[in-house]
């Protein structure tokens, strides 16, 4: 096989992701300085909805915190035992048990104690989800606790009994916060929130999308952390202008043919968190000529897709520019709510048939070669019905090769028998390590 | 005494297939108790509770990850292997995350003439919960019907929840003679009878049961005299282990399982008002599965009057290997129980389970709360 070269160059924006970043984490622990407010919650909890609260509103979102001190695998073991000294199972979500331990031990992971949040805004579509929160809040002496249910079925099936249940429970949610801070309600900065979470999940869409182009201008290990802002403030007009800066910078690479992986001769796609102490066996890949080009997890987990006109997925159009204008609370809060719904990462919640369309539809618009399917013991959201996905993909004839690990618990990632698999995985698809 | 029971108990599909070719009905399978039984009744359906089969088996790896509960596949491989194939329909009311996988490899590998996804709440504790219920149940009706061809009326409906609270009232008057003093039931014969309950047709199951309490009204039958235990925790349908913890002098006076207590705690308030958002009204406020018991813990209080109003002197506290739900509750029901006095074994299950080991286990546990009564 001809081993194609091209241009490859680092990302202009990447020190500015990196950034964004380590202010979100900056600014909720010295959010009290000012006389700001912290909450805690879940990536996927409807952020812009305590946004009405004021702009010194600073959250800190429990899965990209427990990935973060998944990474430092040191605190990480530390976090994960104090939590089973408490009784708890090892095999609970990962990321919940090194969010939970980062409070036990009072340790923040990026220095000093563990800022307690001054409420909890989350929601709940996975069975750890509220739990999570519930002891969360019980280790902590007590913090006043919000929690929305949005599991209401697939998109495919939305109804309006279905929304009015979410929305209601939003209403609720707002009421609740002006008792619980002492605040007054600004519906204008909650329609301004709405507007940029659709801006900014649409457009990490449009991002993910571009790398349906060979070479693919983004691999996914620096797409990792890409998106995850999007997983911290994806209502923040910082991360949706972010996102533009990178849109426009991706499609840069694009038209000049600048790739992620200099020898790129193999598109493959992952599935679910990857183990975030070991992703050099995303660099590992890179020997081979192959990349892994996304996932639906990637583009999936924020992103926010629809189904364009010529059939192929695309961004999904934002109320702006569909020129809708919101008037008010309740249809700013029927938009966030619609537009949650159809994120494709809530879907296999329901079916894992829904998840495996979405997967042959990504293997064949991103011209896959192959899959890596992580099954993942850290995550039983994301890692539900995969082994139904493997055998979609197997029927539609893609090469599937599947991964056992944990995203957050290295104890449960075995490094070496990974990279025998990934070889012999190489090996079936006729790719030898490049010199 | 509860021969009959043991019997549908042992032999649920051919009892299914005959009450099939008797009545000409349809059977619709069922995963959660969450199922809203009425409106399967007000449509002349067989609710069959699908459940595992506690032997080893090798067809469900490929479908369930192994990190999710082997009750979810086992209740799959019941399907895979063929063992519901009188099934015309299949149904699921949103609980975990575990069941639902059988149920969603179900209807694509055994595909039947229906299927339906309920999505119950699971913030049962919001006061939209009822409301949402209801526009969800008149749904599932409505899918019902197109699906029989026939429409089911309010009237059907408020039999549906007569004879429903019939049989959950039954199992009440049964559970009193549980909290007498060497009660003359077993742990064991009243699971037999509480299985039975979610598998047969409960106008049969309420007959059987009226002829028990007649007999339990006089008196009759072999005293419990073992040490009065308390068994909660995840799915348990095990009798084995049930058998075993009576045959080393355990008495179970009382449980918290969805087989049992959970599913037949509270009944369908019977009022002439609309009958869906009533049976709503009772799903919704029913005793908690773990995985809707937020934000308050509503199922200490409960667990904790329970194990007093039955006057148990311990608690085996079982989870299924990898149920998220209920390891995320097991930790703060057990200090409360911990803290009630009540002392607490914690067991892990499986698709069966180590009978010699847990027996020894079991036996140390009595014997230490047995030496408390030595010294009292």
């Amino acid at each position: 096989m001809k081993i194609p070269t091209y241009k490859t160059e680092q990302l202009k924006c990447w020190n500015k992701a990196k950034e964004i970043r380590n202010d979100f984490y900056k600014n909720y622990a010295n959010a009290h300085e000012n006389g700001g407010l912290r909450w805690a919650g879940g990536a996927w909890s409807f952020g812009a909805i305590p946004a009405g609260l004021g702009d010194d509103i600073y959250p800190i979102t429990g899965e990209p915190y427990g990935a973060s001190i998944a990474f430092d695998k040191e605190l990480s073991l530390r976090c994960l035992e104090a939590v089973e000294k408490r009784g708890y199972a090892r095999d609970l979500c990962s990321y919940m048990r090194n969010y939970w331990g980062s409070v036990i031990l009072d340790e923040y992971a990026f220095g000093g104690k563990f800022p307690k949040p001054d409420f909890i805004w989350q929601d709940h579509i996975c069975c750890s989800h509220a739990k999570w929160y519930q002891v969360a809040s019980e280790l902590e002496g007590g913090i006043p606790t919000f929690c929305i249910d949005v599991a209401v079925g697939p998109y495919t099936e939305v109804t309006d009994n279905r929304i009015e249940y979410v929305v209601n429970q939003m209403h609720d949610g707002i009421e609740w916060l002006e008792k619980t801070t002492g605040r007054k309600y600004d519906d204008e900065k909650l329609i301004e929130a709405v507007h940029n979470e659709c801006r900014s999940t649409s457009v990490w869409a449009e991002i993910c999308e571009l790398n349906k182009a060979v070479p693919a201008p983004l691999d996914e290990k620096s797409m990792f952390s890409l998106y995850v802002l999007g997983t911290l403030e994806k209502h923040s007009k910082k991360v949706a202008d972010f996102y533009e800066e990178l849109l426009d910078e991706v499609k840069y690479r694009v038209e000049n043919q600048i790739a992620a992986v200099k020898h790129e001769r193999c598109r493959l796609m992952s599935d679910t968190q990857p183990p975030w102490g070991f992703l050099k066996v995303f660099r590992y890949l890179e020997k081979f000529g192959a990349v892994s080009v996304g996932s639906l997890y990637t583009f999936g987990l924020i992103g926010v897709w629809e189904v364009k006109e010529d059939g192929s997925w695309g961004p999904r159009t934002t109320p702006k520019q569909k020129g809708i204008k919101i008037e008010n609370r309740d249809q700013a809060l029927r938009i966030l709510t619609d537009w949650n719904l159809s994120k494709p990462e809530w879907q296999h919640f329901y079916s894992p048939h829904l998840k495996s369309d979405m997967m042959t539809r990504i293997a064949k618009e991103w011209k896959l070669n192959g899959i890596m399917l992580h099954y993942n013991r850290g995550c039983e959201g994301l890692s539900i019905g995969i082994a139904e996905n493997r055998l979609a993909l197997i029927d539609e004839g893609y090469p599937v090769m599947t991964f056992e690990g944990n995203m957050g618990d290295e104890r449960e990632f075995d490094e070496a028998q990974t990279g025998s698999r990934i070889d012999s995985f190489m090996e079936t698809l006729g790719l030898e390590m490049i010199e | 005494m509860v021969d009959q029971f043991r019997d549908w108990e042992q032999n649920r599909h051919t009892y299914a297939k005959a009450w099939k070719e008797k009545t000409g009905g349809k059977v619709v399978g069922y995963f959660c108790t969450y199922v809203p039984e009425e409106i399967l009744y007000a449509a002349n359906i067989l609710p069959v509770r699908i459940l595992g089969g506690h032997e080893p088996q090798d067809v469900s790896e490929a479908h369930i990850f192994g990190m999710f509960c082997p009750f979810c596949r086992d209740c799959l491989a019941q399907g895979l292997k063929g063992k519901y194939d009188y099934l015309d329909g299949i149904m699921i009311a949103q609980s975990c995350l575990h069941i639902r996988q059988a149920y969603t490899s179900w209807i694509k590998h055994i595909p039947l003439d229906f299927q339906y996804y309920l999505p119950m709440p699971n913030n049962v504790q919001s006061p939209h919960a009822v409301t949402f219920l209801t526009g969800e149940l008149k749904a599932f009706k409505a899918a019902l019907e197109k699906w029989l061809g026939k429409e089911i009326g309010n009237e059907d409906i408020h039999a549906g929840i007569k004879l429903m609270n019939e049989s959950r009232r039954l199992m009440h008057q049964l559970y009193e003679y549980k909290k007498k003093e060497n009660p003359l039931i077993s742990g064991e014969e009243t699971m037999e009878i509480a299985i039975s309950q979610q598998l047969v047709d409960k106008k049969e199951h309420i007959q059987v049961l009226i002829q028990l309490l007649e007999k339990l009204k006089t008196g009759s039958g072999a005293k419990n005299t073992g040490t009065r235990l308390m068994l909660l925790g995840s799915e348990n349908d095990d009798i084995q282990f049930v058998q075993m913890v009576e045959s080393v002098d355990g008495t179970i006076v009382i449980e918290d399982h969805c087989i049992g207590t959970r599913y037949f705690w509270n009944n369908v308030e019977e009022v002439s008002s609309d009958p869906l958002s009533l049976i709503a009204k009772r799903y919704v406020e029913r005793p908690a599965c773990p995985s809707k018991d937020w934000m308050d813990r509503s199922r200490v209080d409960h667990i904790i009057k329970l194990a007093k109003d039955y006057d148990v002197k311990g608690a085996i506290v079982i989870q299924q290997k990898f149920c998220d739900p209920h390891e995320l509750d097991i930790p703060a029901i057990t200090k409360e129980l911990n803290n009630a006095g009540i002392k607490t074994l914690f067991l892990e299950f499986d698709v069966t389970v180590p009978i010699g080991q847990f027996k020894i286990r079991v036996e140390a546990f009595l014997e230490m709360l047995q030496e408390e009564d030595l010294f009292v």
